[in-house]
C-alpha cells in the first residue's frame, strides 16, 4: 500500500533539504544561539554576583558610617562635657580670684579705714591736747598765779606720776 | 503598533495575491464520468493524506485550480524527462508517462512500455511534499539563522515574540531534553536534535494549516519519518561507543545466552533497527492519524447530506465542525508533543549510544 511504502523521490527530496538544513543551522544557528543564550546566563550570573558584592560593600560602608556617627557623637558629648567643665571651672576659679580680690579690697579698705581712724583719733587727741593743753594753761594762768597753789599742783602731779 | 499590524497584514496579502498571480493557474474538469452528488471518502481522505504531483489550491464549480510542480522522471531506456505536472493531468500521457489510475503504481507516474505494461521510473519528481519540505526548510534557515545573527550582535537583551518563543523552545529542548537525556556529551549532538525538533515542529504546523504553503501531509508521510529516523540511525551507530558495541555484541548475560548461540546478541542487534523503527512509526502514525480524524470529520457533513439529506447535513455540519476545531487544536498540541517525543527518543538513543561504563558495576 503506498500509504506504507517509502517513496525513494520523496526520501531523496527530504535528505538533502533536510541535510542542508542541518549543515546550515548546525553551522549558523545553533552554536550563535546557545552561545548567546549562554553569554547572557554567564553576564546575569556576573551581574547578580557583582549586585551581591555591591550591596555588602554598601552594608559595610552603612555600618562604617554608623560607626563614625556613634564616634563622632560620643566626641561631641566629650567636647560639650569638657566645655561646659572648663566653664564651670573656670566661673569658680573666677569666683574665687573675686573672693579673693574683694577680700583684699576690703581689707585694704580696712586698714586704711583704720588709719584713716587713727590718723583722726590722733588728730582729735592731739587736738583735745592742745586745747586742754590751752584749757589748762589758762587755767593754770589764773590758778597758778598764787604760790601754794602753783606746789600744790606739782605735788599732785608728782603723785599721779608716781602712781602710773 | 496598529499601523504596525496592518502593515503586517497588508503584506501578508498582497505576497498571497503576488504567489497565486505568479503560479499559472491550472483549469481542470471534473471527470465526466464521475456522478454528479457522489461522494468518495476513501478517495477524499487520500488525496489530501498522499503525496501528489501538483499542488491542489481549491475546486471551484468542478474545476480544480493547482499549482503545478516539476515532475523529473528517469526512463531506465531514454534518460531523463523533466516537464510541467499539468501536463499529466487528468491521467493524460506525455512522451509515454502518466499517472496510474490504477493497479500496484497508483497515483504514481508510470511509463508505458510497448506490450502496454506499467514500468515504475526513477521518480525524483518534486511533489507537493517535496515542495512544502522545501519550503518549511527554507523558512527555518531563513528564520532561524536571521534570529541567530542577532544573538551574535547582542546577546544581552532578553527576546520577545517569535525570537522569545524560540529561544525558550530552543532552551527548554537543549535543558530538559537533549541534556538529561544525552550526557554529557550533549552539546555536540545538540545542533541535530534541535534541528530535528524544530523542522518536525514546523511540518507538523504547516501541515495543519489549510491553504498553500501549508496543508502538506509531510510528516504524516512514511518516507519523511524513515529519512528523519535514518538520521537518528546513522548518529547513534557512527557515534557508538566501545561499550555500546560491546552491550550488544556481548552483553553482560549468562554464557549460554550468547555463547554457542548468540541468542541476545541477535536480539540486541535486532534492537539497533527496531530503535528507529518505532521511531519513524511513531511520528507517522501520529500526524497521519490527525489528519485523518479531522478530514473524516469533515466528510461526515458530506456523507450525511449525500444519505439523509441537506436539513440533517447542517445538523451534523455544526457538531462536525465543532469536533475539528476541537481536533485541529490537538493537533496542534501534538504537532508539539511528536516533535518532542522523536527529539527526547532521538536523545536517549544516542545517549545509549555514547554509554561509557557498565551501570551495574
Amino acid at each position: 500500500m503506498e500509504l506504507f511504502t517509502p517513496d525513494i523521490g520523496l526520501i531523496c527530496w527530504m535528505i538533502i533539504p533536510f541535510g542542508v538544513v542541518f549543515f546550515i543551522l548546525a553551522k549558523f544557528a545553533w552554536p550563535a544561539i546557545i552561545k548567546g543564550v549562554d553569554k547572557r546566563a554567564a553576564f546575569i550570573d556576573e551581574s547578580l554576583k557583582a549586585a551581591q558584592e555591591a550591596n555588602d560593600r554598601l552594608a559595610g560602608i552603612k555600618e562604617e558610617s554608623e560607626k563614625i556617627l556613634v564616634q563622632a557623637r560620643e566626641e561631641q558629648l566629650q567636647i560639650l562635657k569638657n566645655g561646659a567643665d572648663m566653664r564651670e571651672q573656670m566661673i569658680k576659679d573666677a569666683k574665687q580670684q573675686a573672693a579673693v580680690e574683694a577680700d583684699k579690697l576690703i581689707e585694704e579698705a580696712r586698714m586704711a579705714i583704720q588709719k584713716e581712724k587713727e590718723d583722726a583719733i590722733r588728730d582729735v587727741r592731739a587736738q583735745v591736747a592742745e586745747l586742754s593743753i590751752n584749757i589748762a594753761e589758762k587755767v593754770l594762768r589764773k590758778n597758778l598765779e598764787k604760790k601754794e597753789a602753783q606746789m600744790e599742783l606739782v605735788n599732785k602731779l608728782i603723785d599721779e606720776a608716781q602712781k602710773n | 503598533m496598529k499601523f504596525c499590524n496592518n502593515n503586517y497584514i497588508a503584506k501578508v496579502i498582497l505576497s498571497l495575491c503576488l504567489l497565486f498571480a505568479s503560479v499559472s493557474l491550472l483549469k481542470a474538469d471534473e471527470g465526466k464520468s464521475e456522478e454528479k452528488g457522489a461522494f468518495d471518502l476513501k478517495e477524499m481522505l487520500f488525496s489530501h493524506v498522499l503525496d501528489s504531483y501538483d499542488w491542489h489550491l481549491f475546486t471551484v464549480g468542478g474545476h480544480h485550480y493547482s499549482i503545478p510542480l516539476p515532475v523529473i522522471v528517469r526512463s531506465p531506456e531514454r534518460g531523463w524527462f523533466v516537464f510541467s505536472s499539468s501536463r499529466l493531468a487528468h491521467g493524460e500521457n506525455y512522451e509515454g508517462f502518466q499517472i496510474a489510475h490504477d493497479g500496484t503504481y497508483k497515483g504514481k507516474i508510470v511509463e508505458l512500455s510497448a506490450v502496454g505494461e506499467q514500468n515504475r521510473p526513477l521518480d525524483l519528481s518534486l511533489t507537493k511534499n517535496a515542495a512544502s519540505i522545501c519550503f518549511a526548510s527554507l523558512l527555518l534557515i531563513v528564520l532561524l539563522v536571521s534570529l541567530a545573527s542577532g544573538y551574535k550582535k547582542d546577546p544581552f537583551t532578553p527576546r520577545r515574540g517569535f525570537a522569545g518563543s524560540v529561544e525558550m523552545l530552543t532552551l527548554s529542548i537543549l535543558n530538559d531534553v537533549i541534556k538529561p537525556c544525552v550526557g554529557s556529551e550533549y552539546r555536540r549532538f545538540a545542533p541535530y536534535l534541535l534541528t530535528a525538533f524544530f523542522f518536525i515542529f514546523f511540518n507538523n504546523l504547516l501541515g495543519l494549516i489549510p491553504i498553500v504553503p501549508g496543508g502538506a501531509n509531510v510528516t504524516g508521510n512514511i518516507s519523511i519519518t524513515f529519512v528523519l529516523a535514518l538520521f537518528t540511525f546513522v548518529i547513534t551507530n557512527f557515534f557508538g561507543s566501545k561499550e555500546y558495541w560491546k552491550e550488544i555484541f556481548w552483553p553482560d548475560v549468562p554464557l549460554w545466552l550468547k555463547a554457542p548461540l548468540p541468542i541476545m546478541p541477535f536480539i540486541e542487534l535486532l534492537g539497533i533497527f527496531t530503535k528507529p523503527f518505532a521511531l519513524m512509526i511513531r511520528l507517522f502514525a501520529n500526524m497521519l492519524a490527525g489528519h485523518i480524524v479531522i478530514l473524516v470529520l469533515v466528510g461526515l457533513i458530506f456523507i450525511f447530506s449525500i444519505m439523509i439529506g441537506p436539513v440533517v447535513a447542517a445538523g451534523v455540519s455544526v457538531v462536525s465542525v465543532a469536533f475539528s476545531i476541537f481536533m485541529l487544536l490537538l493537533d496542534v498540541l501534538i504537532s508539539f508533543i511528536q516533535a518532542y517525543v522523536f527529539t527526547m527518543l532521538s536523545s536517549i538513543f544516542i545517549g545509549m549510544g555514547r554509554i561509557q561504563h557498565h551501570a551495574s558495576h
